[in-house]
């Protein structure tokens, strides 16, 4: 069996983020790129299942060279190899999910394990597209996740609780939160994994054409709130608001 | 311009979210068609039908979409939006889970999470947390668009009804299976459409303490909400969730109960009205969000709050 865990590299998410002058580009004033944290739960999951029944591990990442770096995070948590798409264009979520679809067909993928969002463009699109363009069933926000012969079972956060659902392989499955706590790889894994195999194609070569019909024109930051006023007590809170006017009788 | 909008239900009743998306999009398409797919879902069809703008109502009630999974209900989506120039859902998981499946089998591009609509073919979608606002120009030749909820009041209903066709398309789902639910029993309103929610952190310290936060809540007839470490650490179930990867709510008041306000959490309720913390540490990022704050201890805070309005 393998599965394929698709790695984004996004600015930390703690860091404050605002637009340039020009409302063009997105920037950070503490620049720090790292692994999407959904990512990382994926490659969590992917390993355990490795470590389990011996399952290949490929990942995937997309983008710059810079993505290297998550990659080897992902190889040092226990992946087996990678495979870099290189690209410096800004590709849509669309465009993304069919270079997944096509190296999850051309690597005879069983499974393909990835984040439910990246923080950064919060879209939440990939899996879905990827599950849609291969026809393949899917399992979204997923927070438990086991695996039968040929079937996974899967428990969903949705909006009103959880939902189990049992899916046929091969399977995409985006993961939520709660699924597990990644590790933190050791040393002498972090060492191994800059010798564990990275591929590089580029996206040229793939021919997957560009998506035209979609275009961020600009970003812009929130209105800010006012600042608000500290309170001396519970009373005067009650008073200011007239909170007992909105008390259900 | 024809729209279609898919209704989030659950066979019994329609969801107020869909009321929202609803008034979204009135905005650039008048009038509109919605969809209705489930099982015994004739009530949903009925309610769906006296949405003020709505034009007729599709009906597609057959036990194989009783669950409305993404496998077969977006290939019968795609059959049914051939003809319209714009498909709209609500943001909610339902909506997430369905939208970019279709997506992907149109060759387009979904714009996801929108708080505004500027012009048919201009939208403003939140990203990185809430933090960046998005414009976004769309030139696909179908618009697929997920409506964040709580950023539009919902739209009307008639007493007057559209016309309901029924469609008698069943697409099997061989390849995911519905097994099992858990939906707690909601008594509280909705969060994303609730008026007040007081919401609980970490500093609540454990599930039994919730109850604090649940009694303020039931004074006003409101919702109660959570950070993701106090769902993490058990206190309370993962659907109260409140934030960047949860619910995404804006009432008209919002009390934050011993919550620090990090980057995630502030990105699902700083649109709301008028938001109260209540904090021991006074640096504590959501003050910096919050219209009225009190430092102090929320144990000792909200029982006297509690006192005073049950007077």
């Amino acid at each position: 069996m393998k599965i394929l865990v698709c790695v984004k590299q996004v600015i930390n998410p703690y860091a404050k983020v605002f637009p340039d002058e020009e409302n063009k580009i997105v920037r950070s004033n503490n620049a720090r790129y790292s692994i999407n944290p959904f990512d990382e739960i994926a490659v969590e999951e992917a390993v355990r299942l490795k470590e389990k029944y011996g399952f290949e591990v490929i990942i995937v990442g997309i983008g710059s060279l810079d993505i290297q770096e998550s990659m080897r995070r992902a190889l040092a948590i226990g992946a087996d190899r990678g495979i870099l798409v290189n690209t410096d264009v800004e590709l849509c979520t669309l465009v993304v999910s069919k270079i997944i679809a096509k190296l999850a067909q051309e690597e005879n993928i069983n499974l393909i394990v990835m984040g439910k969002q990246s923080t950064d463009g919060d879209h939440s699109h990939t899996g879905q597209m990827v599950a849609g363009l291969l026809d393949w069933p899917q399992g979204t926000f997923v927070s438990e996740l086991t695996i039968g012969d040929d079937y996974l079972k899967v428990v969903r956060e949705v909006d009103n609780g959880l939902e189990t659902l049992q899916l046929v392989m091969p399977a995409v499955i985006t993961v939520d939160l709660r699924l597990n706590e990644p590790r933190y790889p050791s040393l002498p894994n972090i060492i191994k994994a800059k010798n564990k195999p990275l591929n590089k194609i580029n996206f040229s070569d793939l021919n997957i054409p560009e998506h035209t019909g979609y275009e961020e024109i600009r970003y812009d930051s929130p209105l800010k709130r006012e600042q608000g006023i500290i309170l001396s007590g519970s009373e005067e809170l009650v008073d200011k608001l007239n909170l007992s006017s909105m008390v259900v009788k | 311009m024809k729209t279609l909008v898919i209704a989030e239900h659950n066979n019994i009743s329609l969801s107020v979210l869909t009321l929202s998306v609803a008034n979204a999009i009135s905005s650039i398409s008048k009038t509109f068609d919605l969809v209705v797919v489930g099982s015994d879902c004739h009530e949903v069809a009925k309610q769906a039908s006296q949405i003020n703008g709505c034009e007729k109502v599709y009906l597609v009630d057959d036990p194989e979409y009783k669950y409305q999974l993404a496998e077969n209900t977006s290939k019968l989506i795609v059959k049914l939006v051939k003809n319209y120039q714009n498909l709209a859902i609500s943001h909610s998981t339902f909506g997430k889970n369905l939208l970019p499946r279709i997506a992907a089998q149109l060759d387009v591009m979904p714009i996801s999470d929108i708080v505004q609509i500027k012009k048919e073919d201009i939208f403003v979608r939140a990203m990185h947390a809430g933090n960046i606002l998005a414009t976004i120009k769309s030139s696909d030749t179908i618009k697929l668009l997920s409506i964040r909820a709580s950023a539009f009041p919902q739209i009307d209903v008639q007493s007057d009804s559209a016309p309901i066709e029924k469609i008698d398309v069943v697409i099997q789902n061989n390849q995911a299976k519905f097994i099992s639910m858990e939906y707690p029993e909601v008594q509280r309103p909705d969060l994303t459409s609730a008026d007040v929610i007081i919401a609980g952190g970490r500093a609540l310290k454990s599930a039994e303490n919730f109850c604090l936060i649940e009694e303020l809540a039931d004074l006003f007839g409101g919702s109660v909400g959570a950070t993701r470490a106090a769902v993490d650490a058990g206190y309370i179930a993962n659907e109260f969730q409140i934030g960047q990867t949860g619910k995404v709510v804006a009432p008209n008041l919002y009390f934050a109960v011993g919550i620090s306000g990090a980057i995630q959490h502030l990105a699902g309720m700083k649109d709301s009205k008028i938001i109260i913390a209540i904090n021991t540490d006074q640096e504590a990022p959501i003050f910096q969000v919050a219209d009225y704050g009190l430092v102090g201890d929320l144990f000792e805070i909200v029982p006297e709050i509690i006192k005073i309005l049950k007077k």
